[in-house]
């Protein structure tokens, strides 16, 4: 059994939640780098030097990326000989959130509410995944999502009989509507299998994948890679003002599922897919 | 083509834009989005006055982050439009005459446009920091208490921004994917 102060969380979530709204993953800068030398039309090439020079600035200057700075999503992966100590470990997380938020002058984005809509002034609480793992240590992502592409994701219940080809389509149609709403160049998550909740987290989680890694499931991976073709086809390009460049990348995470069900969920992010990931 | 406006716009300045045209604007513009737009329809039908004169103004589809100190705001890149559409075709009947956001508008968003000679700008979606840069000054002139959706006046200077709807009703968003579209 591993000890770990809960105080150990507040303190890297805080800097994470900085962290990504500031600087650019590693894996999404080389797949930046690739996006920017293959664009083709001159707005779009435009667009992308616009946020190139952008990323510049907010590392620089400490002025976050986007003003959306998000809501923030933690997905903590904790080592089943891990045993937490000095609190709880939801409020440890809402604190290093709240810390992050407040002290790294980040736009609070939160409504206690849904429908009153109050201002928590502090971006708390935050969506919180936990998963119990082998070991002792604890991963912890935090992905700040901001809502104009959250806004554009779908879950599409298909039928079984619509195999392949309507996952496929499925995934064609929420990037097509989500166009120039979702800050293109996107990164696609998609989720396929379980239930309706399963598959929503699946699409979530693969957004946190390095985008230049591919599923290990082969067929997967080759509609990975049909379907960013597919996309870079649709002609929406860099900021939706025409363009090759479309997405990035298409993560897809699968699940078993129902002999009744082919659940397919589709969580859009931007250019940017803040992500910062450490373990302790 | 690249142009320089300044804002509050003048009706035969906006008559010269065309869709996909690359426009630096200077001058002041006014920010506000959702809960602000939600206020300015409740004072409207109470007949109330709105936090500024709508006449020739430009709207920025904004909430900004925290400035740090010793600067005026901290990032500021445009939201998504749609959600302000429900709103757009009064304030354009009543004399707003710009609007600056990032994606798509209804045909009732576009009808007003034509029907009183405005424009629809897209400002780079996710280039906050960026655009940061080219706001000199900000203000909070109204509804203080909604934090980052308060109604701000801004000092602009070369604001880089994107005709996506002119006068005329042209569509920058519909015909430039029709240009690079290979899916068909």
């Amino acid at each position: 059994m591993r000890i770990v102060e809960v105080a150990k969380i507040t303190e890297n979530i805080k800097e994470m939640c900085i962290e990504a709204n500031h600087f650019l993953s590693r894996d999404m800068e080389e797949c930046f780098q690739r996006a920017v030398e293959q664009e083709e039309s001159p707005l779009g090439r435009q667009v992308l030097g616009q946020l190139q020079e952008n990323l510049e600035i907010a590392g620089r200057d400490m002025i976050p990326i986007c003003q959306d700075t998000g809501m923030a999503v933690v997905f903590l992966e904790v080592g089943q000989d891990v045993h937490f100590e000095g609190g709880s470990v939801e409020d440890a997380v809402n604190e290093g959130v709240r810390q992050g938020y407040v002290e790294g002058f980040l736009r609070k984005s939160v409504v206690k509410d849904p429908l009153i809509r109050e201002n928590t002034k502090d971006n708390t609480p935050a969506v919180i995944h936990y998963s119990i793992v082998p070991g002792d240590e604890v991963k912890i992502t935090v992905a700040p999502k901001g809502f104009g592409s959250e806004n554009m994701s779908r879950i599409f219940m298909l039928k079984p009989a619509d195999g392949i080809e309507g996952v496929k389509e499925a995934i064609l149609t929420a990037v097509r509507e989500a166009g120039s709403n979702a800050c293109p160049p996107m990164v696609v998550g998609v989720g396929i299998g379980g239930t309706f909740e399963k598959c929503a987290f699946l699409a979530k989680k693969a957004l946190t994948r390095d985008v230049g890694v591919r599923s290990e499931i082969p067929y997967v991976k080759e509609m990975e890679e049909e379907l960013l073709e597919k996309i870079n086809r649709l002609g929406i390009g860099p900021g939706g003002l025409g363009g090759r460049i479309t997405a990035m990348a298409v993560n897809i995470n699968t699940y078993p599922t129902h002999i009744a069900g082919l659940p397919v969920a589709v969580n859009i992010c931007c250019h940017v897919n803040r992500h910062a990931v450490r373990t302790i | 083509m690249d142009k320089h406006i300044t804002a509050p716009l003048k009706d035969d300045e906006i008559k010269d834009l065309r869709a996909g045209d690359y426009v630096f604007i200077t001058g002041t513009i006014y920010t506000a989005r959702d809960a602000a737009h939600k206020r300015m329809k409740e004072a409207l039908d109470a007949g109330k006055s709105l936090p500024f004169d709508l006449k020739g103004n430009v709207i920025y589809y904004m909430g900004p982050s925290p400035a740090r100190e010793g600067r005026p705001i901290g990032s500021a890149g445009p939201t998504t439009a749609s959600r302000m559409d429900r709103y757009a075709p009064e304030l354009l009947d009543l004399g707003l005459k710009g609007m600056i956001g990032k994606g798509k508008r209804t045909q009732e968003v576009r009808d007003a446009i034509v029907r009183n000679g405005a424009v629809y700008f897209a400002a780079v979606g996710g280039a906050g920091a960026l655009l940061s840069q080219r706001i000199k000054s900000a203000e909070v002139i109204a509804y203080d208490d909604l934090g980052a959706e308060a109604v701000r006046k801004l000092e602009v200077e070369d604001f880089p921004v994107i005709v996506v709807m002119d006068s005329e009703g042209n569509n920058l968003y519909e015909t430039a994917v029709l240009e690079y579209r290979q899916d068909q």
